[in-house]
């Protein structure tokens, strides 16, 4: 990526020597990675709904490619900066698939043990993705209970606005077009 | 040397690169002592903003000394001098900048074809943002090289602190710009919606250019009581309506001047449902911004008024209200800053303490900090309002 970074600079900018620690944390590539994975799985979903439903012995597959729809919305959500929307939504996603294999594990499906393979797989995914909504909602609550400093202090006038008023209008150049108020203006 | 890089959304690092040198006989490379992020610092960490490449360093707010001077500079800057470095980069001489249009200097955007095709007519060079402006390396490092360094400075005296005279690269000429292309009356009330560093100078421009009342819209109680501090009525978006409020404080007509500097990121909440769909369509990448605040603007600002917008916006956007912006004559002014237009007024004021821009900021650190500066500042974490660092 630093080689890439590189090529693409003109001729005499800084080039990168060594990368440093990225603000990427591990929750946030969690998260890209569980994004992509959705991706992923919506597009298989979407596009091969037909075989992925013989392989689980399903009936039909229109289903399958609804669920298609909603990985891939997912995903985008996941992939923005809206991640714990996305993460959440996943969530969503997980029961729904775990609540669909369940009922396609009847003894009457010839797929079954497929269909548990993919319930642990799923099973596993929802893990992460529950730990990924936990750990950035713990990182939002952090931010909540930070304690509000007060900036009741800061006017940014060190010799109050009447003062700042005057001087502004005292030293204020006419070519800058427009009224100049503030000779009359109320304090 | 040090600076902070980008590498790709949500992603900056603070990289070892090689240090940058004279490449033209008017540049000089300045030795940076005091740099900012900036809230537009935020659409590129965010990668709202189209034409970033992984390797750009970030950054332009920056000051320092000049420690290498190009031989076509020398006449106007020489070593050891103390400046603030604008964030439009600007030759001087082109039509534009004899007009005082710095931000549209006609040479210094080195990708100017590609701006071109992308604005019409491309603007400036821009440090540290898009290769739309040139993709020049930003001032978030220990050192930056100035082109056009000639033109592209603000000399600054020594014995006024860094914080006090850093925002004259960006952030003060701005605010004041948004306001002075108010045309502010005494008997004007103005409505600046966004309360971040940009929002706050915005505030003090106005009641400095003498605003007779000015209302302060935000959500977060320490930007508000920041702008209380100044003198503004705050309303608080997620507690009340705004264009209730508004009305209420305008006997009905609505403010008569209004300033965006929210620009393309309008906080999405289910009580504004057009900032659900905006963001629905920026995930899908088919509208590049979320003009929640602008389309407020828009229906609350009385007819005949004057909408200022210094808040960012990147590209395409739908919903716009353009109907009620005809119909009530409503006046829209906008551009990037041209810094050097204000700089010389707003130094002076500065130095005979009339208004001290540090009041905004609130963390300060080193520039190792700045990968994390970055997620405190856009979590609005610990009361964050401006971050400087100190390479």
């Amino acid at each position: 990526m630093t080689f890439i970074a590189n090529v693409a600079r003109n001729a005499g900018d800084p080039k990168i020597l060594d990368a440093g620690q990225s603000s990427l944390g591990a929750v946030d590539r969690l998260a890209k990675a569980l994004g992509w994975f959705s991706i992923a799985l919506g597009l298989t979903e979407l596009f091969a709904a037909r075989r992925l439903s013989r392989v689980l012995g399903l009936n039909g597959h229109g289903l399958v490619r609804l669920y298609g729809v909603r990985e891939l919305a997912a995903g985008v959500a996941t992939l923005s900066v809206d991640k714990q929307a996305g993460l959440w939504s996943r969530v969503g996603g997980d029961a729904l698939d775990i609540a669909t294999l369940m009922a396609a594990r009847g003894r009457d499906n010839p797929r079954r043990d497929t269909v548990g393979l993919a319930l642990a797989l799923v099973l596993g995914v929802t893990v992460l993705d529950v730990a990924a909504t936990q750990v950035l909602a713990a990182r939002a609550n952090r931010k909540r209970r930070d304690p509000r400093p007060s900036y009741r202090d800061r006017s940014g006038f060190p010799r109050g606005l009447r003062a700042a008023r005057d001087g502004v209008s005292d030293v204020r150049s006419p070519k800058r077009g427009g009224a100049d108020p503030v000779t009359t203006a109320a304090q | 040397m040090r600076a902070l890089v980008w590498h790709g959304k949500e992603d900056i690092r603070c990289d070892r690169v090689t240090d940058p040198g004279i490449e033209d006989p008017r540049d000089a490379i300045v030795k940076v002592t005091s740099c900012a992020i900036c809230g537009s610092d935020l659409h590129l960490f965010h990668n709202f903003i189209p034409a970033m490449l992984p390797g750009d360093i970030m950054g332009h707010e920056a000051m320092g000394e000049v420690v290498e001077v190009g031989a076509e500079a020398r006449g106007k800057l020489k070593v050891g001098d103390r400046v603030v470095v604008p964030f439009t980069i600007f030759c001087g001489q082109c039509e534009q900048c004899q007009r005082g249009n710095f931000s549209l200097c006609q040479r210094s955007n080195r990708n100017k074809r590609l701006a071109d095709k992308v604005f019409g007519h491309g603007t400036a060079g821009l440090f540290g943002y898009t290769h739309l402006t040139g993709g020049y390396p930003g001032g978030q490092a220990e050192f930056l090289r100035v082109p056009f360094a000639d033109a592209t400075h603000i000399k600054v005296p020594d014995g006024v602190p860094d914080e006090s005279l850093l925002f004259l690269s960006d952030i003060f000429p701005t605010g004041w710009q948004a306001a002075v292309q108010c045309d502010i009356e005494p008997t004007d009330i103005v409505a600046v919606w966004g309360c971040g560093p940009v929002g706050q100078m915005a505030i003090r421009s106005a009641l400095l250019l003498g605003a007779e009342q000015v209302i302060a819209i935000d959500r977060l109680p320490e930007r508000l009581e920041m702008a209380e501090a100044a003198g503004a009525i705050a309303i608080d978006f997620s507690r009340e309506s705004v264009i209730e409020r508004l009305n209420e404080l305008t006997g009905g007509d609505g403010p008569d001047k209004c300033i965006d500097c929210v620009g393309m990121e309008s906080h999405v909440m289910p009580s504004q449902p057009d900032t659900l769909y905006d963001r629905g369509k920026q995930m899908l990448g088919v509208e590049t911004d979320r003009p929640h605040a602008l389309r407020e603007i828009i229906y609350v600002c009385r007819g005949g008024g004057v909408i200022s917008i210094p808040g960012v916006y990147a590209g395409f956007d739908d919903k716009i209200p353009l109907g009620q912006l005809m119909n009530k004559g409503i006046t829209v002014r906008t551009g990037q800053t041209h810094v050097n237009r204000w700089t010389d007024d707003l130094l002076r004021y500065i130095e005979e303490g009339l208004i001290d821009p540090a009041f905004v900021v609130t963390h300060t650190v080193p520039l190792a900090d700045g990968p994390e500066m970055y997620k405190v500042f856009r979590d609005k974490q610990d009361g964050c309002v401006k971050v400087v660092l100190k390479p």
